[in-house]
């Protein structure tokens, strides 16, 4: 028991409550709960990875992943993302020394790189489809749209959570409330970099050698 | 036919307003089910009219829909998990009656196309709609107090994750009405559940109810983990935390660990009904094996949600009954941990004739065995609390007392079919029904009806009335013995699972001792409504005014019954295993004076509009009525973004309050005493 002040009175007697109002600090389990989620969530990504990986060498006499990827235009697609995470730090930074300008400014650079990602790949999919290989030609095709869409509606759905925090911090500043929630996207926005890392190897990279 | 034409035909000749949803979707040539509908409807408006009548809508809206109380949370989930007992009931003894009548060329009286959907349903509800709310709805209303917190971690997601579960249950019993349920089987395996061989609705109100549902169940269980962890008070280390507690935290990591898969997976089924890909399809290199694995790794770890708190209840129950610290604490809090992880190794045991071979059947056949271990040491560790204990044979150790009994069958007839020879015969066949009802009404029933009737006074300020629970006691473990006994002895014979009719008259007399033990059952069930409206009518002869009438150990003993909206007038300070009775027995001398304010949540509305948009969304989707879908959805996203701008959500309980409250309980324990 390194700290006894708790539990005994100053006579040495157990002490069976607090006198004064014991504060759990405001939104102290935030951070937890949303890592919690967050290892949920990698969880989905995990079993698609596990179809892929089951699925994605069944092409039903369908087009391959050398016959599709276009490894160029990928590597832009990662720099974007990789990027974009970079500038987060950036804005994550500039919260913590209070500046709100400069926060924002990074925030606004981090959602447009997001959004260029989701252009690529919107592009990549309707150029996959064109081609006719679309998500119900083979499981394979299947297995991949849903692993990759998945990804891009995550960053879809963090474009707009960032998007609501950037007119949150306008109206309220950088109060203790809205630096949880920029702390909270900012793990999100993270681990989205990092399951990209995983698609963009497992599913491109690897494809490639196939 | 290719895959285009066929997602064309899907889709074809849709209405643009109401999708595929027509007059013909209901039901009217079925006269069990406008019978029923008729008696839901005349009760529905009774209600309706009831409430309506003694101004009771702003009650309940302001105090109970909106509250972000963990105990009125708890509460509503009880609630919701008793009513769908009720619907899941029904469907067991429509089961029950039909196989009885069934023989000698007689067809029964339930068509192949509804019988099909009455043992789907079943399955479903008790699941997810009984067994689901019932175990939330406790570590809801018990973990809080039992770990000396104010409330969970996050009030308002508690009250979102509840109404999102019941919109999950609203979906299915539309579709005992608007449609018709899936034809599948609980878990809907593919090819069966994919749009080829399932192209009705009713594949997709089971997709959609369990996805809503499964979002308030996952986010229960984060909101949970994060209160365990993080809102004990001070000294309650982890090595003192109640065992309940304890098994409320593995069954919530589980959850956490688990219910994604289910989404995924419920996900990819959808994508192959509504979009044409090739997961799980015969052709176009899709495996409908892999949904079946994907399935079970859910699956497995979801029985151990549900038996694992009820685990912590027989503990607490044993403890307490017979006035001893639980015997093995130490080892209590490893088995539960150690099943938590088996639980994620064992899926494969539900499909050994998948064909994976002798050694990975053999692995899994193992692993399986193994869970007996630390189970086995649990119910060693229980035994050996009452060894020389003083019993009391109140309801709560009655019920455990069953358990036991019940268990350790269920338990042994789930050891033989781990073994992957002896599982190639019994697969399927009534058999493996019997062993997991024993395991489930056995364990998981009877734990919660140990429960209910243990921590009723602390929710509610007074006991259940004994003589109607030990009625609905004898009742249901004899209708239980009754109903399930003959399954093994027909399963042994060779009969399978989910038939209609059958050819050998001498099977007959089996079907209808089982039919007799559902009746029993049924008895049961009516003596514990009996029950609570006798215990509600006979309240001040059975008041609790000690806040704790067991003579309990662990602190939500310590507080009111029922306790008041702050649970602790001041934080409570632990210093042993078993706190309150450590605080008893130490000369604790209750504090009556010196107030603060307390910290509370507020209230919302949020998480009910949320929950009814969501249902309104998951409605669109099963009738493809896709404005309704897509407005619905825009809508969740719209209010949940707006509640986002909301930074006031919470408020003080002002000390003069807490005095009133806490100088009210002197008067009556002094009164009492």
């Amino acid at each position: 028991m390194a700290d006894t002040s708790l539990t005994m009175t100053q006579s040495g007697a157990p002490r069976f409550h607090l006198e004064e109002e014991h504060h759990h600090a405001e939104g102290g389990s935030t951070m937890l709960g949303f890592w919690i989620y967050l290892m949920s969530d990698c969880l989905i990504f995990a079993i698609l990875f596990a179809c892929y990986g089951v699925l994605g060498g069944n092409y039903a006499a369908g087009p391959s992943p050398r016959d599709l990827f276009d490894l160029p235009l990928v590597a832009l697609n990662t720099t974007m993302l990789l990027f974009s995470s970079i500038t987060y730090g950036f804005a994550m930074l500039a919260m913590e020394k209070g500046a709100i300008g400069r926060t924002q400014g990074w925030l606004a650079i981090t959602g447009l790189f997001g959004a260029a990602f989701l252009g690529i790949e919107l592009y990549e999919f309707a150029h996959l489809i064109h081609e006719g290989a679309t998500p119900q030609r083979s499981a394979f095709l299947s297995s991949f749209f849903t692993l990759v869409g998945t990804h891009g509606l995550h960053v879809t759905f963090g474009i707009v959570w960032l998007v609501t925090l950037m007119v949150q911090v306008a109206r309220r500043g950088l109060i203790p409330a809205n630096r949880r929630r920029l702390m909270c996207l900012s793990l999100f926005w993270h681990f989205l970099d990092v399951i990209w890392i995983g698609v963009f190897t497992f599913v491109y990279l690897m494809g490639m050698l196939r | 036919m290719t895959v285009e034409s066929t997602m064309e035909n899907q889709y074809a000749a849709l209405s643009p307003i109401f999708g595929r949803l027509s007059l013909e979707s209901l039901p009217l040539h079925e006269p069990i089910l406008v019978a029923t509908f008729a008696a839901v409807a005349l009760g529905s408006i009774a209600l309706v009219g009831a409430l309506t009548y003694f101004r009771l809508w702003g009650y309940l809206w302001k105090e109970w829909f909106t509250t972000v109380d963990h105990k009125r949370i708890g509460i509503m989930y009880m609630i919701l998990g008793l009513v769908m007992l009720l619907r899941g009931f029904a469907d067991a003894v429509m089961m029950r009656l039909q196989q009885a009548m069934a023989f000698n060329g007689s067809e029964g009286y339930l068509t192949a196309h509804h019988y099909d959907q009455v043992f789907t349903a079943h399955g479903v509800i008790m699941i997810f709609f009984v067994a689901m709310p019932f175990v939330t709805g406790l570590m809801n209303y018990v973990v809080p107090l039992q770990i000396g917190a104010r409330d969970v971690s996050f009030p308002y997601l508690n009250n979102f994750s509840f109404w999102m579960t019941t919109a999950g249950a609203v979906l299915v019993m539309f579709s005992l009405f608007i449609g018709e349920f899936a034809r599948t089987g609980w878990l809907a395996y593919p090819p069966l559940s994919n749009i080829g061989y399932s192209p009705d609705v009713g594949v997709d109100y089971y997709i959609w109810a369990l996805q809503i549902a499964g979002v308030g169940t996952l986010l229960s269980g984060v909101n949970l983990v994060a209160t365990i962890v993080k809102m004990r008070a001070p000294g309650m280390s982890m090595m003192k935390m109640p065992v309940f507690t304890w098994t409320a935290l593995c069954t919530n990591v589980l959850i956490v660990a688990a219910f994604p898969v289910l989404t995924a997976v419920m996900a990819l089924l959808s994508l192959d009904r509504y979009v044409g890909t090739n997961f799980f399809t015969n052709d176009f290199g899709g495996s409908p094996m892999m949904y079946v694995n994907l399935i079970w790794i859910w699956g497995h770890p979801e029985v151990y949600i549900l038996i694992l708190p009820l685990f912590g209840v027989f503990s607490e129950v044993t403890s307490t009954f017979t006035g001893k610290r639980l015997f093995g604490y130490t080892s209590m809090v490893y088995a539960t941990v150690v099943i938590t992880i088996l639980s994620y190794i064992v899926w494969l045991h539900h499909f050994f004739t998948m064909g994976s071979g002798a050694s990975v059947n053999s692995f899994f056949g193992i692993t399986t065995m193994v869970i007996s271990i630390p189970t086995g040491a649990k119910l060693f560790n229980w035994l050996f609390t009452m060894y020389r204990g003083r019993i009391r044979f109140e309801l709560p150790m009655m019920w455990t007392v069953a358990f036991m009994l019940t268990f350790v069958v269920g338990g042994m007839t789930g050891v033989l079919l781990a073994v992957p020879p002896a599982d190639f015969v019994l697969h399927n066949s009534l058999f493996l029904i019997a062993h997991f009802h024993n395991v489930i009404i056995g364990g998981v029933l009877f734990g919660l009806f140990a429960a209910i009737n243990y921590w009723f006074p602390k929710a509610f300020g007074f006991r259940l009335d004994p003589f109607w629970g030990k009625v609905s006691f004898w009742a249901w473990v004899v209708g239980f013995w009754l109903a399930f006994m003959p399954l093994y002895v027909l399963g042994l014979m060779g009969v399978t699972r989910r038939m209609r009719v059958f050819d050998d008259p001498s099977l007959q007399i089996w079907f209808v001792i089982a039919a007799f033990g559902a009746a029993l059952i049924a008895i049961g069930i009516a003596a514990m409504l009996v029950q609570f409206a006798v215990s509600y009518l006979k309240r001040d002869q059975l008041r609790d005014t000690t806040g704790d009438p067991w003579n309990g150990r662990t602190l939500e003993w310590s507080t009111s019954s029922p306790p008041p909206d702050y649970n602790f007038a001041f934080t409570p300070v632990i210093h042993d295993l078993d706190a309150w009775y450590d605080m008893k027995s130490r000369g604790y001398v209750r504090p009556t004076g010196g107030y603060r304010p307390i910290h509370m949540p507020k209230n919302t509305g949020t998480g009910v509009i949320l929950a009814a948009l969501s249902l309104g969304c998951g409605f669109g989707l099963v009738w493809y009525i896709w404005w309704l879908a897509a407005l619905s959805f825009a809508g969740v996203l719209a209010v949940a973004i707006g509640h986002s701008f909301n930074y006031k959500r919470d408020f003080y309980i002002p000390a003069e309050t807490v005095e009133k409250t806490e100088d009210e309980r002197t008067r009556l324990l002094a009164a009492g005493a």
